[in-house]
């Protein structure tokens, strides 16, 4: 229209240049918190809330992926009832526990009284002392793993090496080599199923003392000095100090150490997984939960039923924890307003 | 105002597609191809791994000079990463390259996916060239219904390689270690006497080819060709007793392959024998031992086993945007009589192709191997090896009989009550599939 019959007056708002948008003052004021939290919950969305419902639709599915999505089947709870009626199943579940037990409770056991004895004791070179400890915790799975598999090197490594060499030494010396003998000359910790498991414990103890030191620490540093004070004038020794006023008060703290234990060990993958070789027959005695899992998922191609005991051991550790919970989780200062 | 929120709708889905396009490439396809780029077609996608890329990347000034217009664009990735990878990208049907390398070990689950094109259908035709091909390899990268899903790069004839100053010095002769199990074994005992070396590395190994003892064209190594579970069979109890009778009498170091126990047990001369592909002469020599050199000799496996140790295969997805090129590609790496060469001069890997094992270069004498023309044993191997076809249960059989065997040697358990466990746990894994 406007084109057929131009009119002969330009009006001066045409002329000027379009104004850039934006938005109101208000409007943008409501959107801007959004945006900015946006990419959070983007990244929850896609990396953390997905995937949790995805594998919880897995488990209920019968999944090869090497054959395609259009292969994935409903096949209900049966994964689950799969998945406990394995004697694998049953056989990672108990090497879980064992770890979790054998290397989880010394963790606790040797971290509590040394969190103690530094904290009273040791003041020159103090951080120095923990940052040692906590070393472990922070270092790479690989340059573990090449640390200890050398160490553990049957006939090259420094501690059977080092067996050789005490063996020397009169009254040890002789049972030691009559056992190294019958060990073919050397203890094979890696390769013989009865001494694999306890050395693999010892690293996961070795890697996590340090962390459960530093929370201990952390738990110590905030009881109050004048109740050892109050303590000491009463005539109490540094053991019932330590019985009466330490350990009931770092509750809290053993409450939770206790529970990052429990998740930690029954999620336990690394360290079985890189220092022993999944081809050797005795990888078999390390095999956890979580190396079940990706075994069954990725070597024997079952997503369905590894997502199903992942959701198995996600009941078992939320168990684990009320019962943790049960047992340490009472404040003992509320408990004591209480009365 | 209207006309200014049609453009900022579109001008915002738009940034949403390409943006979803660069983060997931493959998933959208569609957006993918509006993008003004170079055509689908002048690129050829291939995922492999080391050292089998070292082949591709020697075979690459040729492939420029046949198919200026196709860029070669080579995916690289660690062994175990590659194939998991692939398993990844066959699942989701996105991310597939055009031509994918496959090891033996992973042949039988990833020809069962139903994932790759039958390359016998035209206009590929591969079975117009199986016989260009080592029978027992073209049989590999078969699926049990017959669509040929995989074309062979390279092959491991099985053989083994003996010290033979060690051998000497024990007085035993290359005829006692291949004759039959008990001469072997036998033999071992005295080098270990004599030598204080062990006859072989792990018990394992011997497990794992006596149970290949008497295969013939067709039979299964784990499953019949009806799919029942074989491990209950005379073939594995023998090898199992055999496997253990080696461990009791302390003739394995107990080192598995590839760990730096068995590494170093090369390099010191501790093990005296190891059953492997031919392709382990190579790997001896460039960085395993290779201060042993002239030390070593090969021999055929004892008890008359023929068997293959590893092998490289290559596959085309049904997903593969450039089909054509990715089979010009798979016939100039396994095919081409001049690529082939490369191959065994640059790896050390067998060639598959038939024609190539009548080269001159196979009668050359090997230095490594004190001058013996150990090519020719190797190439009667590779042409006396039972086609075997695989199964995709294979790797998940390998597992189980690997943690019973374990089983029997380290803690006793009856060699009768671990395989009937072991038959039980496989039939329950593969029942369900």
């Amino acid at each position: 229209m406007s084109s057929r019959h131009p009119s002969p007056i330009v009006e001066p708002s045409r002329l000027r240049p379009p104004r850039p948008f934006r938005l109101p003052p208000l409007r943008s004021r409501r959107i801007a918190p959004y945006l900015f939290i946006a990419p959070f919950f983007a990244l929850f969305l896609v990396f953390s809330l997905f995937p949790l419902v995805f594998s919880i639709y897995l488990s209920l599915q019968q999944w090869n992926p090497a054959e395609g999505l259009h292969t994935m089947h409903w096949v209900g709870l049966e994964n689950y009832g799969y998945a406990l009626t394995d004697p694998w199943f049953w056989d990672a579940l108990y090497n879980t526990a064992w770890f979790a037990l054998v290397a989880g409770v010394p963790q606790h056991l040797v971290a509590l009284p040394l969190a103690f004895f530094i904290h009273r004791r040791v003041k020159r070179g103090r951080d120095l002392v923990v940052g040692a400890y906590f070393v472990p915790y922070i270092t790479s799975s690989v340059a573990i793993a090449l640390i200890f598999t050398t160490l553990y090197s049957k006939d090259y490594g420094l501690i059977n090496a080092a067996l050789a060499e005490l063996t020397r030494i009169p009254f040890i010396g002789s049972p030691l080599a009559a056992f190294t003998a019958m060990k073919d000359g050397g203890i094979d910790w890696l390769g013989d199923a009865d001494v694999t498991r306890p050395a693999v414990a010892f690293v996961v103890f070795w890697r996590y003392l340090g962390w459960n030191l530093v929370l201990y620490l952390s738990g110590l540093q905030v009881i109050d000095k004048d109740l050892y004070e109050a303590a000491t004038l009463d005539g109490a020794t540094e053991w019932q100090q330590f019985r009466h006023v330490t350990l009931p008060l770092l509750k809290p703290m053993m409450f939770f150490a206790v529970t990052l234990t429990i998740i930690g060990n029954l999620q336990l993958f690394e360290e079985p997984f890189i220092l022993v070789d999944g081809e050797k027959g005795v990888a078999s005695s390390v095999m956890t939960t979580a190396i079940f899992m990706y075994r069954t998922a990725f070597s024997d191609g079952d997503f369905g039923t590894a997502s199903a005991m992942s959701w198995l051991m996600f009941v078992l550790i939320a168990a684990l924890t009320w019962v943790n919970a049960r047992l340490f989780g009472r404040d003992p200062r509320s408990a004591h307003g209480k009365r | 105002m209207s006309d200014l929120h049609l453009t900022r709708r579109s001008a915002a889905r738009a940034l949403l597609v390409a943006g979803a396009a660069a983060v997931l490439p493959g998933t959208f396809p569609a957006a993918a191809q509006v993008i003004p780029t170079r055509a689908p077609a002048s690129v050829l996608r291939v995922a492999t791994f080391p050292d089998l890329d070292r082949a591709a990347i020697a075979a690459a000034p040729r492939w420029r000079a046949l198919h200026p217009d196709v860029e070669l664009k080579l995916l690289s990735m660690q062994y175990a990463d590659h194939h998991l990878s692939m398993t990844t990208a066959l699942a989701t049907g996105s991310g597939l390259p055009d031509v994918m390398a496959i090891d033996l070990r992973y042949i039988g689950k990833f020809a069962g996916s139903g994932g790759f094109v039958d390359l016998n259908q035209a206009p590929f035709n591969a079975g117009a060239h199986a016989d260009e091909y080592v029978r027992f390899a073209m049989a590999q990268g078969a699926r049990p219904n017959g669509a040929q899903v995989a074309i062979p790069a390279d092959i491991g004839p099985g053989t083994l390689i003996y010290r033979k100053d060690l051998l000497d010095q024990a007085g035993v002769s290359e005829a006692e270690i291949t004759r039959d199990w008990s001469a072997y074994l036998a033999a071992g005992e005295r080098i270990r006497k004599a030598t204080g070396a062990y006859l072989m590395a792990d018990a394992a190994d011997l497990r794992d080819i006596a149970l290949r003892q008497g295969l013939r064209d067709g039979e299964g190594l784990y499953f019949d060709a009806d799919g029942r579970v074989l491990v209950e069979s005379a073939r594995f109890r023998q090898a199992f007793e055999l496997g253990r009778a080696a461990r009791r009498a302390g003739l394995d170091a107990r080192a598995i392959a590839w760990t730096n126990d068995w590494a170093a047990g090369f390099k010191q001369g501790r093990i005296a024998t190891q059953m492997m592909g031919a392709w382990l002469v190579g790997q001896l020599r460039n960085w395993i031992a290779p201060q042993t050199a002239g030390l070593w000799r090969s021999a055929p496996l004892p008890g008359g086993v023929r068997a293959a140790y590893g092998g490289s295969f290559y596959a085309i997805p049904k997903k593969a945007a450039n089909k054509t090129a990715a089979w010009d590609f798979i016939r100039l790496m396994t095919a081409d009589a001049q690529v082939q060469l490369e191959s065994l001069q640059v790896l050390d890997s067998f060639p598959a192709m038939r024609a190539v094992l009548r080269d001159p270069a196979m009668d050359e004498p090997i230095a490594f191997l004190g001058g013996q023309r150990a090519r020719r044993l190797w190439r009667e191997t590779a042409a006396s090896i039972p086609a075997i076809p695989v199964n995709r249960f294979d790797a998940l059989a390998t597992t189980v009989i690997r943690d019973e065997f374990e089983r029997v040697v380290a803690k006793g358990k009856a060699i009768a009550e671990a395989l009937a466990d072991a038959r039980y746990l496989i039939e329950r894994r593969a029942r369900r599939r």
